[in-house]
């Protein structure tokens, strides 16, 4: 395998091909400590449409200035907030950056409630945590008592610059997070202008029931989840593409999609759960030479997906961050103007400056 | 003030069917900013160019395509692209019942209310008959052309809709193994058992706030009025160093004292 496909988690100073945790930090619960990482438990969607110039070139998004027909450098753009007057407040990206919460890398659970009595409307994005520390032994203490007594711990933690509320799940063994909105971001039914509450009629009620107990089931089926849209678009794309119709060839610099990030998001956890010890000579052994692939799908490339590939392999690794973590990351580089990028934007700075 | 409604459908369940509305339960967010042009104030247009001539392309023009593996790109014209569409339905079809329990917080995405439309007899029937089943109703429907999952439970005596994630969009916890390690300390495990359960309560969320957005709020109100920014505050304290049963230990004491 190619050196542009190692993926490398322990390097920093490589910066840019590897998958990093989200964020690292501790839990504390009384006074103990649980180092841990923070992975993404959802990807993005992996079927998206691209959008094309008539010859089939991927287009580029760009801000404009409409009275000049011209194209805005970067420091010329601010923000704005228009208030209910209409009068527009400049703020700046410095001004923003010194209102965020400390950065606080702990998040400690000083409440902990029946996992089952969370709601989903609060539910906003899910993460793994796996330990990060030289023991796992808080770790599996926690992920232990908490599976045993089912509950949940929550708290608050700052980040990426943001404050969240998050609650945590402990699961065969694994604990993870789930961000969760605010209490003032929901509304209630009252809001909604649904009527109030009636009280229906027993005999209602029990015909009702007895419909749900004709569908009970113990879990829900996989296939139930499956995006039926993106197989049928899949489909097309693969039988127009193996007759070469309607199919050209992307320019170098555009980014191929891989599934590599599905798969080493994948690895990247497998790994980290392990444990402090695995990572530990890992790390020594990295220095040296090539370590084994993580296991990129070579099923469908051909030679030449495989330079494709090769070329945008740190590209590859950038875009498969959020635009929220690639903006950290700008901001970590101290990069002008990364308030108003586009994620593409932000891919293509940080590629300039690292 | 009452919200509008999203989507007009009809719940059904076996040959029951149900009409209703859908509402969005999610709040629009009250921090949002503009992108403006420093010199005049202006909001800034985007538009999309072709990257190498750095030429624009009107919308009209823009065609869609894929990317495939191999580098390259498959065009697909707006009838294919039609094609591939659901057909259009009013319909929420219920699947199945599932425990509460049985679906991994991770599949849920975005909350809907769910209000009758016309019948309300039936609506709170139906609620309550799933509030005391302790089950969520898995459904399926279309909408704006596009397929969704959702799971249906009953809250506060309302039906409420939530969304939920594709399979390919969420990470299966199913192969990946817990951290090994010694066997765990029978006391040291007590003692973690005794904490959790000094601080379990009930679920609370109005004590939480985003202080964070509350600050940008304070900070462009602050320069509205051409007032002067409000400060930051101090550092947290670090966590302290010690051994797992001296921590458990001593952070039992202070939960039980509070």
């Amino acid at each position: 395998m190619a050196e542009d496909e190692e993926l490398d988690l322990d390097q920093e100073e490589e910066g840019g091909e590897r998958i990093r945790p989200f964020w690292s930090g501790t839990i504390s619960f009384g006074l103990v400590s649980v180092p841990v990482d923070l992975y993404p438990a959802t990807r993005p969607k992996r079927v998206a449409l691209r959008m094309l110039s008539p010859d089939g070139v991927p287009l580029a998004r760009r801000f404009y200035d409409e009275r000049h027909d011209r194209d805005i450098e970067r420091d010329e753009i601010v923000r704005g907030f228009e208030m209910d007057d209409g009068e527009m407040v400049l703020v700046t990206d410095a001004e923003l950056e010194a209102l965020e919460p400390d950065k606080s890398r702990d998040i400690d659970l000083r409440r902990f409630v029946p996992a089952e009595s969370l709601d989903p409307r609060y539910f906003n994005r899910g993460y793994f945590l796996a330990p990060s520390g030289e023991s796992t032994k808080a770790y599996r203490l926690l992920a232990a008592v908490m599976e045993e007594t089912k509950r949940a711990g929550i708290a608050t933690f700052v980040m990426r610059g943001k404050e969240y509320l998050v609650a945590i799940f402990a699961e065969n063994g694994i604990l993870h997070a789930e961000t969760l909105r605010f209490a003032d971001e929901l509304r209630k039914p009252q809001d909604v202008g649904l009527p109030d509450v009636r009280k229906p009629k027993a005999a209602d009620v029990k015909t009702y029931a007895r419909a749900i107990d004709r569908l009970k089931k113990q879990s829900l089926a996989e296939k139930e989840l499956r995006d039926a849209w993106a197989e049928r678009l899949l489909k097309l794309v693969e039988r127009k593409a193996k007759k070469g119709e309607d199919t050209v060839e992307l320019p170098e610099e555009v980014e191929a999609p891989a599934d590599s990030d599905v798969i080493d998001l994948m690895e990247v956890l497998k790994r980290s759960l392990q444990g402090a010890k695995e990572r530990r000579s890992e790390r020594s052994a990295s220095s040296g030479r090539a370590r084994k692939s993580s296991g990129r799908s070579d099923a469908k490339s051909g030679s030449s997906g495989r330079s494709a590939a090769k070329k945008s392999g740190a590209k590859n690794d950038l875009s498969a961050l959020s635009k929220e973590e690639l903006y950290e990351r700008a901001q970590e580089l101290d990069i002008p103007g990364r308030s108003s990028m586009s994620k593409a934007q932000l891919v293509r700075a940080l590629e300039r400056a690292g | 003030m009452a919200a509008r409604a999203i989507w007009k459908g009809v719940l059904t369940l076996g040959s029951t069917e149900l009409p209703v509305k859908l509402y969005s339960a999610v709040e629009p967010r009250k921090v949002s900013f503009r992108l403006l042009h420093k010199s005049d104030r202006e909001p800034l247009k985007q538009r999309m160019v072709d990257p190498e001539s750095e030429e624009p392309v009107e919308y009209e023009e823009t065609r869609r395509g894929f990317p495939t593996d191999d580098g390259r790109v498959v065009i697909l014209d707006s009838e294919e692209l039609e094609e591939l569409q659901p057909e259009p339905s009013r319909e929420i079809e219920l699947t199945r019942f599932v425990p509460l329990g049985a679906v991994d917080p991770h599949w849920y995405d975005r909350p809907y209310w769910v209000g009758p439309d016309g019948n309300t007899d039936d609506y709170f029937a139906f609620a309550k008959a799933l509030e005391e089943s302790g089950r969520v109703g898995i459904v399926r429907w279309v909408m704006r052309k596009k397929e969704y999952v959702g799971g249906l439970r009953a809250e506060d005596g309302y039906l409420m809709l939530v969304t939920m994630r594709h399979a390919g969009e969420v990470v299966s916890a199913d192969a990946l193994q817990p951290p090994g390690g010694r066997k765990l300390d029978a006391r040291e495990l007590k003692m973690a058992k005794q904490l959790v359960d000094a601080l379990t309560g009930e679920f609370e969320p109005e004590q939480y706030r985003d202080e964070y957005a509350a600050r940008v709020m304070e900070l462009v109100e602050a320069k509205a009025k051409g007032k002067k920014l409000p400060k930051k505050r101090a550092r947290r304290k670090a966590a302290a160093d010690e051994s797992l049963a001296d921590a458990l230990e001593k952070s039992l004491k202070a939960a039980r004292a509070a």
